[in-house]
């Protein structure tokens, strides 16, 4: 039987309470659970999990920076087949990566608890799509958790570890980005012992043959089953009385969101989001007139009750695409007719918003890689990471991004297809290299294709914040670690053309890049030069541009650094250009491309 | 204390009511002018007053000079994270475009206004390449927005900032601002901020703080400073022109340098290895062909805009 809770908020007593942001709740509950390995690559809004982690002791917990997602479930894998508890992170497109491990691992389940945190980004604030982990989980028979605030995401993520032992699977705790970066109030608590177990030799479990995996797949029926009465009880389940004729059932965010606008209805809230609490549900929805599913994204929630045969609206009021929102909520329960339309508003104040793109930092080098490759005039299969910011105004160098390390196999494509007009170019990231670039390297070698691959390295994972990588020689502690040389991957896989340049020396970066696209084969350049603000802000005497002989060409506002902007002054119809002291760093790039020797040091007298 | 935001001044809404909503202060500005700091100072203000609080914020981008902003939502209970649009009870815009843009997510009737009139001016604003474009800011004035909005204050913090020696604590003088907006004692607020900025910098943030409240006290509820009532930069008086590039075949010898220097990657070499302008729509007018080509063989015109054809080629 499932508990029905009403809502009695305890009152803090002598207890520890923090403010603390998802993604810490979610590393203090993986903390206190007792977690021994933990492993993930760094993607925005995952990223804080594992360095909040990285704050504990190393010699309770060892916390590393894997190369790529896959590799950081596989160590957890590891990990929890050595009988410890192992943790991973990652966001929601991490788990593509990590998907052919976590798709077999179902099947053989957890000795030590195994718990994978997936951040999903409805709303695409800093990804490239949106897609929905619950269906991942579903795929893969994974129960899924889904906390709604802080407070849930330490309980739940705690609670899931034992969830992994008691019913031998993986468990996903998924987030979003509004949780993952929503800061509140927490109650800590301790770190307790985990069980420490031996390995235990067992081949038709662990050794996902023909024969063992058909076995074990009967088995997952039945721990959906048993998951299933699980998750109609507390705390995966609660039942907030209020109006009869209107139930909401919901889940995640959207529950605050319910609570925000409709505080009367009915709630069902789930605390998992797969497998679900049939009994429950059905229960839920005869005792109300009319039933609500309000979900972020998927309707996961609303295809099983209608499986079930249960009327229900859900998707038909609210938006499939985007993050909800307390307006978005309101604005379907308008819809619906259960809520008032809001009084007219008073006519809007009309301002234009400005456009503010993110831009590249003041002297990033991948400013002049980027200028340099659009005065080449060449096709550029680009990739992910800061470098990607390249695709807009005014640098606009980048014509195609996929996914993390398709730059470098969309440009074989492209060569293969026969009709290429430009010569084409691969620009990849030294993480996002590391992480998916090399396969694609040997192949483009392999197969003997004629491609340019320019390697940004800038010694950090710089759109992420700033995190350690192989190619930095440091890891996630600020551990000094071996560090690995590209010019050597390089050619150990065959290629026979590599060069290392640097992009502030923008003429030899030029000449660099027009020897390489000439060459017939693959041609790989690095563009060696560390990010200007991680791990160390750069900082250096800004240049000035003397305006009474600026010609107001726009040569150095191609670069798209910000520190460069329009005076007051006009000449023939265009605008000056000033430096803003406080943000250049005197990279010198500007002064380069300035064809007036306008740009110079400030003068010392 | 000039207001509290707990109280509406039309009465229209009882005690209860009150108590029950929130309150909510949407801080804004530019990715690395510490919107995320100004926010914490807020939230653990209103978590030492007992209150239950939310703060909620979009990272990723932060770095990257795009805007950012952050809800601080305070109150006996907070659902959402978010505040819904038009229940912002103060908005603090650190930049002035950025206050500009969530203006309408201010309440009406109760809400706030405070701005920095800092302007900080994105690439993205300077990109358009025509004769005479105007710059890509917004063009609205304090003035403009003061009159439209029911409190308001339009500073200029980051000035003010400068003349106490440290530029980075305009957003303190804001904070200072704020508090006069706000219902917690000022020890309070002095508390907090001491345990937010470096230990280095604790008196000089304590006297931004006070400047900010005597700001307020000095300027009463709305009217911007003179000195921030900027208008909008001149635009350029003459007509814009039409820019037309001539070039004379015979002379090009074939080296390269105009199609290597045009900002904008108009030129090519046709097949006979002449210089042609090939993206008569991008160019620019800028004359940076006709200035480097050793041969003389480039002329650019500035043509008005209305030019008939044979005019051009004349
Ligand atoms: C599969 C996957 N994992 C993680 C991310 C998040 N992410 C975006 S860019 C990036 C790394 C960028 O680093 P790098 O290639 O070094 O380029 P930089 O930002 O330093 O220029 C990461 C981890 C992602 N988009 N996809
Ligand atoms: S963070 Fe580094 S890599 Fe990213 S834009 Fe700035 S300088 Fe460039
Ligand atoms: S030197 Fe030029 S390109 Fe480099 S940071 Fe300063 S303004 Fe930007």
């Amino acid at each position: 039987m499932h508990k029905v809770q009403t809502q009695a908020p305890e009152t803090p007593g002598r207890d520890d309470i923090r403010p603390l942001m998802g993604n810490e709740a979610i590393a203090r509950g993986a903390w206190e659970a007792g977690v021994k390995v933990a492993s993930a690559y760094p993607g925005t809004p995952s990223t804080e999990i594992l360095e909040s982690l990285a704050r504990y002791p190393a010699e309770e917990i060892s916390v590393e920076w894997a190369v790529n997602e896959k590799v950081a479930l596989d160590i957890a894998i590891g990990a929890s087949f050595a009988g410890v508890r192992a943790f991973c992170a990652m966001k929601h497109v991490g788990l593509n990566v990590a998907a052919d491990a976590l798709m077999s691992q179902t099947y053989i389940g957890a000795h030590g608890g195994l718990v994978i945190t997936v951040c999903d980004d409805p709303g695409i604030h800093s990804s490239q799509n949106e897609q929905d982990t619950r269906l991942f989980a579903r795929l893969a028979m994974v129960p899924c958790l889904e906390p709604s605030d802080a407070q849930e995401a330490l309980e739940f993520t705690r609670l899931a570890f034992e969830l992994s032992e008691e019913f031998d699977t993986p468990v996903i705790v998924r987030s979003t980005t509004r949780l993952s970066h929503t800061r509140s109030a927490v109650r800590v608590g301790e770190r307790g012992s985990a069980p420490r177990k031996a390995f235990v030799h067992d081949p038709a479990k662990s050794v996902m043959i023909p024969s063992h995996a058909r076995a074990r797949h009967g088995r997952l029926l039945e721990r959906e089953a048993r998951l299933r009465e699980r998750f109609a009880q507390a705390p995966f389940a609660r039942i907030e009385r209020g109006r009869k004729d209107i139930g909401v059932i919901t889940t995640s965010v959207a529950y605050t969101y319910v609570k925000e606008v409709l505080p009367e209805a009915s709630v069902l809230k789930l605390g998992a989001s797969w497998p679900l609490p049939e009994a429950l549900l059905k229960e839920f929805a005869e005792s109300v007139e009319r039933l609500f599913v309000v979900e972020e994204l998927e309707p996961v929630i609303e295809d099983e009750l209608r499986k079930l045969g249960l009327r229900v609206e859900g998707k038909v009021w609210f938006p499939r695409t985007g993050e909800l929102s307390p307006e978005v909520v309101r604005d379907g329960l308008v819809a619906a007719g259960v809520l008032e339309p809001p009084p007219a508003e008073e006519e809007a104040l009309e301002i234009e918003p400005l456009v503010r793109p993110p831009v590249l930092c003041a002297g990033c080098p991948h400013m002049s890689t980027y200028n340099a490759l659009r005065y080449l005039d060449v096709r550029v299969a680009g990739d992910i990471g800061c470098y990607t910011l390249a695709a807009i105004e005014p640098l606009r160098a980048i014509d195609t991004c996929v996914s993390m390390g398709s730059s470098i196999a969309n440009a074989i494509g492209m060569a293969r297809a026969g009709t290429a007009e430009k010569p084409i170019v691969a620009t990849i990231g030294d993480s996002t290299f590391l992480h998916a670039g090399i396969p694609p390297l040997i192949d483009a070698v392999y197969n003997d294709v004629n491609i340019t691959v320019i390697i940004l390295d800038n010694s950090i994972t710089a759109m992420t914040g700033g995190q350690h990588h192989p190619g930095t020689g440091h890891g996630i502690r600020g551990n000094k670690t071996h560090k690995v040389e590209y010019e050597d991957i390089c050619r150990a896989v065959g290629v026979k053309w590599v060069r290392t340049v640097d992009p502030y020396e923008y003429g030899t970066l030029l000449k660099t890049l027009r020897e390489a696209v000439e060459y017939k084969g693959v041609a790989v350049v690095i563009a060696d030069r560390p990010c200007v603000i991680d791990p160390v802000k750069i900082t250096g005497e800004p240049l000035r541009i003397d305006s009474a002989s600026c010609i107001a060409c726009q040569a150095c506002m191609n670069l798209g650094c910000p520190a460069l902007t329009w005076s007051d002054e006009w000449h023939e119809g265009h605008h000056k250009v000033k430096i803003e002291p406080s943000l250049c760093i005197g990279c010198t790039v500007c002064a380069q491309v300035c064809p007036t020797a306008s740009i110079q040091p400030e003068r010392t007298e | 204390m000039a207001e509290t935001t707990l109280n509406d001044d039309a009465g229209a809404e009882n005690a209860e009511a009150t108590a029950a909503r929130p309150t909510n202060v949407l801080i804004v500005g530019v990715g690395g002018q510490g919107v995320i700091m100004v926010s914490k100072v807020m939230a653990t203000l209103a978590q030492r007053a007992g209150f239950e609080v939310k703060q909620s914020e979009v990272h990723g981008m932060a770095k990257r000079g795009g805007g950012v902003f952050s809800h601080v939502r305070f109150g006996h209970k907070v659902f959402s994270p978010t505040i819904p649009r038009g229940e912002v009870d103060v908005l603090l815009a650190l930049e002035w475009a950025e206050g500009l843009r969530w203006l309408n997510h201010l309440n009406r009737s109760r809400g706030t206004f405070i701005a920095d009139v800092k302007r900080i001016v994105p690439p993205f604003a300077c990109r358009n390449r025509a004769d005479g474009a105007p710059l890509g800011y917004s063009r609205e004035t304090p003035k403009d927005v003061l009159s439209r909005v029911r409190t308001g204050y339009a500073l200029n913090a980051s000035g003010m900032a400068e003349r106490l020696g440290n530029p980075r604590v305009a957003n303190t003088i804001l904070l200072g601002v704020l508090s006069t907006a706000l219902d917690f004692p000022e020890e309070e607020w002095l508390a907090v901020i001491e345990q937010f900025v470096p230990p280095k910098t604790v008196e000089v943030n304590l006297r931004a703080f006070g400047e900010g409240r005597d700001w307020v006290a000095r300027h009463g509820e709305v009217g911007p400073d003179e000195e921030v009532d900027f208008s909008p930069p001149a635009g350029l008086e003459t007509p814009p022109r039409r820019p037309r590039v001539f070039i004379e075949r015979a002379w090009c010898k074939s080296c390269d340098i105009c199609v290597k220097m045009c900002p904008e990657r108009c030129l090519e070499l046709d097949e006979a290895h002449i210089a042609r302008m090939r993206a008569p729509e991008r160019c620019t007018g800028c004359r940076l062909c006709e200035y480097l080509c050793p041969d003389f063989a480039i002329r650019v015109l500035r043509l008005p805009q209305d030019a008939s054809e044979e005019e051009a080629s004349a």
